[in-house]
């Protein structure tokens, strides 16, 4: 399964509202290391397809969400569950990190 | 028995990237492990004017992703993943990054450099809180704000002009006095000639202020002993790079840190090369990075053909 997009209007659907834990990716097009995280990102969300959603949300565009979660720095990545989030972490973000914490959330 | 591969390259910077060109060209079909900063430390450049070939400038990120690109089409595979651990005691060589073991018969070791911190509690407790150490990746949540930036080098010039760009001012804060900096003249020259900065000299920041986001930085005077708080909204860090061999544990002689190298690329191991900023105290630039992961992977090719799998 693709990725999600994530927008400000959509965000609280797709994310707070998820009956499966989701993983969102704060990202900007000027942002190199977010660049590098993308096809991190890819093979994780389809590795856990139907078992978690992964979702990128564009700072530049949404900056309502971002502001709301204190995103300061890019790429920050978020795993929701239930609404809250369970788990973070700035900078790019190893594949092994993101399954490791996706499979904690899942339990 | 897992596969014995004959190289392995350790990092994805323009050392590790042009290593792999080379060793995918000559049909040796390398593995890099990117680890933790893919494409390295161009991912946070912005304008690069020093590479050859690129007249009109070229960003970083781009020049990289051209990089992983061009070792990929000649058969370089990458692997996302950060090694943990290695073993160059006996061949073929073992190197551990997360659940997967490689083995080979040369390793190229070309993990760079990584931006350096202060080192101060109050700083880790608010990094991505208005503490930074990428002024490109985060200066668009400065807009309108009053920000620092700490470091008498270049990246400090060149991020305190870029963040220009959304900041309502921007002071640099350099440890020594104007005459020390590091800076070339006319990275210094452009960021003075910017009326939204203001540079103080002798100055060593001590704390970052703030709870849950930055609300200023302590600083002393170091010529008068005099402490200050200045109200400023974010930090951005950059004050040099270390090499990055804590993975390495023993397994390689360092000088002050960097890899140390006999005949350019050569590592107190036979069969282990290094290139780039690693082993590169000197230069470190992204075209010698690249220079130096070539002649590693002309050296592990001549090493292999020299010693045939028995």
């Amino acid at each position: 399964m693709a990725e999600v997009t994530l927008t400000d209007q959509n965000f609280d659907d797709e994310v707070l509202k998820s009956d499966t834990p989701v993983l969102v990716d704060f990202w900007a097009e000027w942002c190199g290391p977010c660049k590098m995280q993308a096809p991190i990102l890819e093979e994780v969300a389809n590795e856990f397809d139907g078992k978690a959603k992964v979702a990128k949300l564009e700072v530049d565009e949404n900056p309502q969400k971002a502001q709301q979660y204190g995103v300061m720095s890019i790429p920050t990545i978020a795993l929701f569950k239930g609404g809250e989030i369970v788990w973070n972490a700035i900078g790019v973000q190893q594949k092994d990190t993101l399954v490791r914490e996706l499979n904690n959330a899942i339990g | 028995m897992a596969d014995i591969h004959d190289v392995i390259i350790i990092g994805a910077g323009p050392a590790g990237l042009t290593a792999g060109i080379y060793l995918g060209r000559a049909s040796l079909k390398p593995i890099i492990i990117a680890g933790p900063e893919p494409g390295g430390q161009l991912m946070t450049t912005t304008d690069i004017g020093n590479y050859p070939g690129f007249p009109e400038e070229i960003n970083g990120p781009e020049l990289m992703d051209r990089m992983t690109k061009q070792a990929e089409r000649y058969g370089a595979e990458i692997v996302q993943a950060s090694v943990t651990s290695v073993d160059f005691t006996k061949q073929p060589f073992t190197v551990v990054a997360g659940d997967d073991t490689y083995q080979a018969r040369t390793v190229i070791v070309a993990t760079g450099a990584s931006a350096k911190w202060l080192g101060l509690e109050s700083e880790q407790k608010l990094r991505g809180k208005g503490v930074s150490a990428c002024a490109t990746c985060d200066g668009f949540f400065f807009k309108e704000k009053d920000i620092a930036v700490v470091g008498g080098g270049d990246t400090a010039m060149e991020e305190a002009t870029f963040l220009t760009k959304f900041a309502k001012s921007v002071t640099v804060l350099v440890r020594g006095a104007e005459s020390d900096m590091a800076a070339s003249a006319i990275m210094k020259q452009r960021a003075k000639d910017n009326p939204k900065i203001t540079m103080l000299f002798n100055v060593e920041t001590q704390e970052v202020l703030g709870d849950t986001s930055v609300a200023g930085v302590r600083i002393k005077h170091t010529d008068t002993g005099e402490t200050e708080d200045i109200n400023v909204q974010g930090l951005f860090v950059a004050i040099g790079h270390k090499p990055n061999t804590d993975f390495l544990g023993d397994a390689l002689e360092l000088t002050k840190g960097y890899i140390a190298v006999t005949d350019n690329t050569k590592t107190s191991v036979e069969g282990v090369f290094t290139g780039g900023d690693v082993q590169d105290w000197k230069y470190r630039q992204a075209v010698t990075a690249a220079g130096l992961g070539c002649m590693a992977a002309l050296d592990a090719e001549k090493y292999l053909a020299d010693h045939p799998e028995s």
